[in-house]
């Protein structure tokens, strides 16, 4: 780890940035009360008032671990406090949304690459699917699957797998049409079949760039399933913690809710790219 | 290797007569290959060589089944090239390597033999015989990065010779390589080729190569691609490195030069 040093370097400049703006932005309040109070308040007492308020505008970062900290270690694992309860309910629909997705990103790409009609015709619709913002069809989609009784994870896979679809076609279709004509003529002097090009040089060729795909969709996988959390009322899931804590005005939920998410989403693209390293090294291609 | 047995019968194993070849581009049609006549006997050892143009990889993708003629006709061993591409008449050697760095040497050599549907005991028997052959014995197990640029194209060559076909096309195979290395390799491929008789037919731009590795060589030039002239050599066929210096190679080479400046003059 030899990067240890640079990275608690910039980890420790971030968090000394972080604590002056929580001071900074939570002065206004202390001030406020202050003046309510009729009291005069001097420099050293506002300092630490803003750095221990119930609901900061900024909480500082210890604010934050002790909101993680209660999250994921404090509560009952069932209970509707623990972060490791909503964790799992927004794991659940990422995992199935992200397999759905990467699955239909890549029989999309293969139909690409293999037909013709396809390849003038899906590449546009799918680009075409991706500008429309999802936090408008995210509703849409939910409201019209409640109503024809398709409740709890499958809508918020759904629209997983609406955004994760994307990378993986575009991922793919370029790893499929990767070798080049001279790959392709040797295989016809040997007069190989379609099926034997797909599997021993089409499919091999796409490995780095079907990974790559992989981890951005699986990194809009947890965002999908996030923003498909917030129009069902604010049930379960992160999604539905950041909502509440929005309504309640509880800064440090949100944030703790906020950094359980990254977590969760640094984990998956950590665990796609360990699968990287073991397939390629296995393949030959890592060196 | 022994020059004093009286030659074969000359059996023509590719035949080209009054082939055309005219390819369609954006700026308007160009005639690749014009009324190309040659007949190659089994045992031949033919080169091709001409400036880049004068359609002699062309010719060599036409044998191989990888263009078709627009006239004329071809046949490979008896048959149309498509057919003998099916009955696996030929290997085909490319420039690059082109070896898969997803798998070993062994399992580049098997790819062909893989997709013709040979057993396994059958695979493993070639790769060994076939990596002996190109004295690349041992490095069955490394991949690909691990080889240097010479000993990558053994492997291709290799790889053509798996399936036992009795041609072998080769385009500039050892044109990617030093000096150094190109000789060394044109010994053992000559070495190869008086081992395994098969024909060949081998591109190249390099004049001494020609002329040291060729039975017949075969003069091309550019716009339209045509063959200007067609040398049988009377050099012997057990040919060390040394022969490159003698009074009869000069004369070849000599030729060789004169046929490709004729084909740069000539306006059609």
């Amino acid at each position: 780890m030899r990067n240890l040093l640079p990275i608690l370097t910039v980890v420790a400049v971030i968090v000394a940035v972080w604590y002056l703006a929580a001071m900074r932005m939570n002065a206004a309040w202390v001030y406020d009360q202050a003046a309510r109070d009729g009291i005069e308040v001097s420099l050293s007492q506002v300092i630490p008032a803003t750095l221990t308020q119930e609901r900061p505008v900024l909480p500082a970062p210890h604010q934050v671990v002790k909101g993680l900290a209660d999250g994921l270690f404090g509560q009952k694992i069932t209970s509707k406090r623990s972060l490791v309860y909503h964790g799992w309910v927004t794991l659940s629909a990422t995992l199935l949304g992200f397999v759905f997705g990467s699955a239909a990103g890549m029989a999309l790409a293969v139909g690409i690459v293999y037909n013709r009609a396809m390849d003038m015709s899906v590449m546009p619709w799918a680009i075409a699917s991706q500008t429309i913002p999802i936090l408008a069809i995210a509703p849409m989609i939910i409201v019209v699957l409640n109503s024809l009784g398709v409740t709890g994870v499958v809508p918020k896979a759904i629209i997983s797998a609406y955004l994760s679809f994307f990378p993986v076609v575009v991922g793919m279709v370029k790893g499929l049409r990767s070798p080049d004509a001279m790959q392709l003529d040797l295989l016809r002097t040997w007069s190989a079949s379609g099926a034997q090009t797909f599997t021993r040089l089409r499919l091999p060729s796409s490995m780095p760039y079907l990974f790559a795909s992989l981890k951005v969709g699986v990194a809009a996988s947890l965002v999908g399933t996030i923003v498909g959390e917030l129009p069902t009322g604010a049930v379960a899931g992160l999604g539905s913690r950041l909502l509440s804590g929005s309504y309640y005005g509880q800064t440090v939920q949100i944030w703790a809710a906020l950094f359980a998410a990254a977590m969760l989403a640094a984990a998956l693209v950590g665990i796609i790219g360990m699968a990287e390293r073991a397939t390629l090294r296995r393949m030959g291609l890592a060196r | 290797m022994k020059d004093t047995l009286t030659p074969p019968a000359a059996v023509p194993v590719i035949e080209a007569k009054g082939l055309n070849l005219v390819f369609q581009t954006a700026d308007g049609p160009v005639q690749a290959l014009r009324e190309v006549n040659l007949t190659i006997n089994r045992g031949d050892f033919v080169s091709f060589i001409g400036p880049s143009g004068c359609g002699k990889t062309t010719f060599l993708r036409c044998i191989a089944a990888l263009e078709h003629a627009t006239s004329g006709s071809l046949t490979v061993n008896g048959m149309t090239p498509d057919e003998a591409r099916r009955k696996r008449a030929y290997g085909y050697v490319f420039q690059a390597a082109g070896l898969y760095p997803w798998r070993t040497i062994a399992g580049n050599i098997r790819l062909p033999l893989e997709i013709m549907g040979f057993s396994r005991e059958e695979q493993a028997r070639r790769v060994d015989e076939v990596l002996n052959l190109v004295d690349l014995a041992g490095f069955g197990k490394k991949y690909p990065w691990q080889l240097s640029g010479g000993m990558q194209q053994r492997a291709s060559i290799a790889r053509a010779l798996a399936f036992d076909a009795d041609i072998l096309l080769m385009d500039e195979p050892f044109g990617a390589l030093d000096e150094i290395v190109r000789d060394r390799l044109n010994e053992e491929l000559l070495k190869l080729w008086a081992r395994t008789g098969k024909t060949i037919g081998f591109v190249t731009h390099s004049i001494p190569e020609a002329v040291y590795l060729s039975t017949k060589i075969v003069v091309m030039s550019p716009r339209p691609g045509r063959i200007t002239d067609v040398i049988d050599s009377p050099l012997p066929k057990d040919r060390p490195l040394e022969i490159r210096d003698s009074a009869e190679f000069i004369a070849v080479a000599h030729r060789v030069r004169e046929g490709l400046r004729a084909g740069h003059g000539d306006v059609l």
